[in-house]
């Protein structure tokens, strides 16, 4: 990849931020104008109003919704529409609870042997999509909707009979032997719940990359994405590749259920009756990263950022929902930010002849 | 009271928004835009309708204020809905992005407002609209249960709603351009009709629809309402797709899919099924699995409009 081009495709994104970033400000504006400053400014400082503990929560708020908008943005470059996030996150997060509560035995396989058995979790419940796109062509939109709800329920069927603590309603909480190590991590971002599992979802985020741009089946995937009654002509197999598109999808999202449930924050999976919004979470991380799985390491850093700002805020007793206001609006701005790249060259073009014009009148 | 009707009348609180917000999606899908933004439609318009609700309320009639509360959700919900026409339609952009900010905005915005008013996010509604009898039309058997007692007002706006969208999408010179507009946009403009106009109206009127569906939905079944309506918006895109965008059909697959999710949601009122000893979490299930083994047998000939999701572009033939 080119610099000009990188240039080309970041720059929109970067005018989308501060169009969103102003709007929140106005809205801070409106709301409280005495305090809208350092409001703003905390969400400016983001992860660093909190100091270095703020840092690493930034990268544990990171991970989970990058390992959701690298499965979705996978999909979406195969031309399919997983929303399906929330189910196949919850399967994963509940088979690595599961698993890392029950396993037998000590040592680092106590939280890798969870991981996977989430990958396989997420990739089956996702296949099931696939298979119903392939063979019955069921919209994948649907499927994955609904697969969300009897996902929910399952779960919450699963825990009840299985890791079940009634005084929280919630699931049994992950034993410190089974938690992804924080490897020295936790005294360099002291106070924070920051893990190794950060770098997981960076690792995964690089692996994808290399499986849709050096891969032939990668080239696949993305070119029946791309137009798939071509690569139907050219001998592709569209079934399998959409299956095949739904597996690692849905293994994706589900390791990002066992990296946020596996964490050394304790976390647990609560038994109520609505779906996991981490798997929702994922859809603007993939859409601001224009699908390119590089690009959603800084676009869940980016959301994992400002959510932490946010957080801070409320110290000047803001809501932290404009947080969601502002990615709202961004991603919004990103949708025509393909417009503002094609016409960028005109745009620099009417700015440069006007400062020229203003520097000759001087 | 019968178990039937009983079931019957839960299936009509569950029915109506469903219908509302699909029939929604419809208008816009057939005009040639996606809308996957009706989740957070909805949301915004039962906010704007709760709103307008309590601050009136008790200065008049319960009847009279639900209905102007349903046309300030639906104002709310075309309001909501412009800013998704102008980027799909006029700015020819991703139209499953902007659907997506809507989604995300909608709950963020009325939370955060919510508590900016009023410190808390719930915003709690005192329900006064539920007819307990509607005079002689009450007494007929079974059908004057199901229908015209225990019953809202929305249910028989919710008809009204169905049966006129029937006609102007099947019946009407509008109904033909707008169907037009989503097939085949380019005939539609070297027949000298304005395609942005038609597809800005389907959004309209998706936005309309979604948010009354919004407040439908909330009013009957809480009385605080936090900024969710647990993805019905969602819902009503896969009774869409199931129901093959057609009005008839529409109707059909939101009655099943009510139908299902009452039996769900009440089976411990009915004789057999509370006798049958199954999880309450089975049950909750079934509406979404039989859904999913209907579209298995159905989906094969699928009937969506062909530019669906294509920004029209009159350069390219």
């Amino acid at each position: 990849m080119n610099g000009k081009k990188t240039l080309k495709q970041i720059l929109p994104i970067l005018l989308c931020i501060l169009v969103g970033l102003l709007f929140g400000f106005f809205v801070l504006l409106l709301t409280n104008r005495e305090e809208a400053f350092n409001g703003f400014r905390t969400i400016l400082f983001g992860g660093f109003s909190g100091g270095i503990r703020g840092v690493g929560n930034v990268l544990y708020y990171a991970t989970p919704v990058m390992m959701v908008g690298l499965g979705i943005s996978l999909g979406f470059k195969a031309g399919v529409f997983n929303i399906g996030g929330p189910g196949q996150f919850v399967i994963g997060g509940f088979l690595a609870t599961y698993f890392a509560i029950n396993l037998p035995f000590e040592g680092p396989m106590r939280w890798i042997l969870p991981i996977i058995f989430a990958a396989v979790g997420g990739a089956v419940w996702a296949s099931i999509a696939g298979i119903l796109k392939a063979y019955f062509k069921v919209n994948v939109i649907i499927s994955t909707i609904l697969l969300n709800y009897i996902a929910m329920y399952l779960v919450n069927y699963m825990i009840k009979h299985t890791i079940y603590d009634s005084s929280t309603n919630k699931a049994l909480p992950v034993p410190k032997a089974s938690q992804l190590p924080t490897a020295g991590l936790e005294k360099l971002f002291e106070g924070s719940s920051v893990n190794i599992g950060f770098f997981i979802a960076v690792i995964f985020a690089v692996i994808t990359y290399i499986l849709l741009t050096k891969t032939n089946k990668g080239y696949e995937i993305v070119a029946t994405g791309f137009n798939p009654n071509a690569s139907k002509y050219l001998g592709m197999n569209e079934k399998f590749n959409t299956i095949l598109t739904m597996i690692i999808s849905g293994a994706l999202i589900g390791i990002g259920g066992a990296l946020m449930y596996l964490a050394s924050s304790g976390k647990s999976i609560s038994v109520v009756d609505s779906l996991a919004a981490e798997g929702f979470n994922g859809i603007p991380v993939a859409l601001l990263a224009f699908n390119n799985p590089l690009g959603v390491i800084l676009s869940s850093v980016f959301i994992g950022y400002i959510t932490v700002g946010g957080f801070y805020m409320q110290s000047y007793r803001f809501v932290p929902e404009i947080v969601d206001i502002i990615i709202a609006v961004i991603l919004y701005f990103s949708a025509f930010s393909l417009l503002i790249s094609q016409n960028l060259d005109k745009i620099v073009l009417v700015l440069s002849r006007f400062f020229k014009k203003k520097a000759g009148e001087k | 009271m019968g178990t039937i009707a009983f079931v019957l009348q839960q299936t009509l609180i569950f029915f109506i928004p469903l219908l509302l917000v699909a029939l929604g999606a419809m208008f816009s899908e057939r005009g040639g835009v996606l809308n996957i933004g009706l989740e957070g439609i909805m949301i915004f318009g039962a906010f704007c309708g709760l709103l307008f609700i309590n601050a009136f309320h008790g200065t008049i009639t319960p009847q009279l204020l639900l209905i102007l509360g349903l046309i300030v959700s639906m104002l709310g919900g075309m309001l909501f809905s412009l800013p998704h026409a102008f980027a799909s339609i006029t700015l020819k952009a991703d139209q499953t992005i902007s659907g997506t900010a809507l989604n995300l905005f909608a709950p963020a915005f009325c939370i955060f407002t919510a508590r900016v008013v009023q410190n808390v996010q719930q915003i709690g509604f005192k329900n006064d609209y539920r007819i307990d009898k509607v005079p002689i039309l009450s007494n007929i058997p079974l059908i004057g249960e199901i229908f015209f007692q225990k019953t809202y007002l929305t249910t028989f706006i919710g008809i009204a709603l169905f049966i006129s969208s029937w006609i102007i999408i099947n019946k009407s010179r509008f109904g033909l351009r707008l169907r037009a507009s989503g097939e085949n946009p380019h005939a539609v403009d070297s027949a000298g009709i304005d395609v942005i106009k038609m597809r800005y109206a389907g959004v309209l009127i998706s936005g309309a629809l979604g948010g009354l569906g919004g407040l439908v939905y909330v009013i009957p079944t809480t009385t605080t309402f936090s900024s969710t309506v647990s993805g019905y918006g969602f819902l009503a895109l896969a009774v869409l797709i199931f129901g093959q965008w057609r009005p008839g059909r529409i109707a059909l697959a939101a009655l099943f899919f009510a139908l299902m999710k009452t039996i769900a949601a009440s089976y411990s009122g009915i004789p057999i099924l509370s006798q049958l000893a199954i999880p309450d979490s089975i049950y909750k299930m079934i509406p979404y699995i039989a859904t999913l083994l209907m579209l298995m047998i159905t989906s094969k000939s699928s009937k969506s409009p062909s530019s669906a999701g294509i920004p029209y572009n009159k350069n390219d033939r």
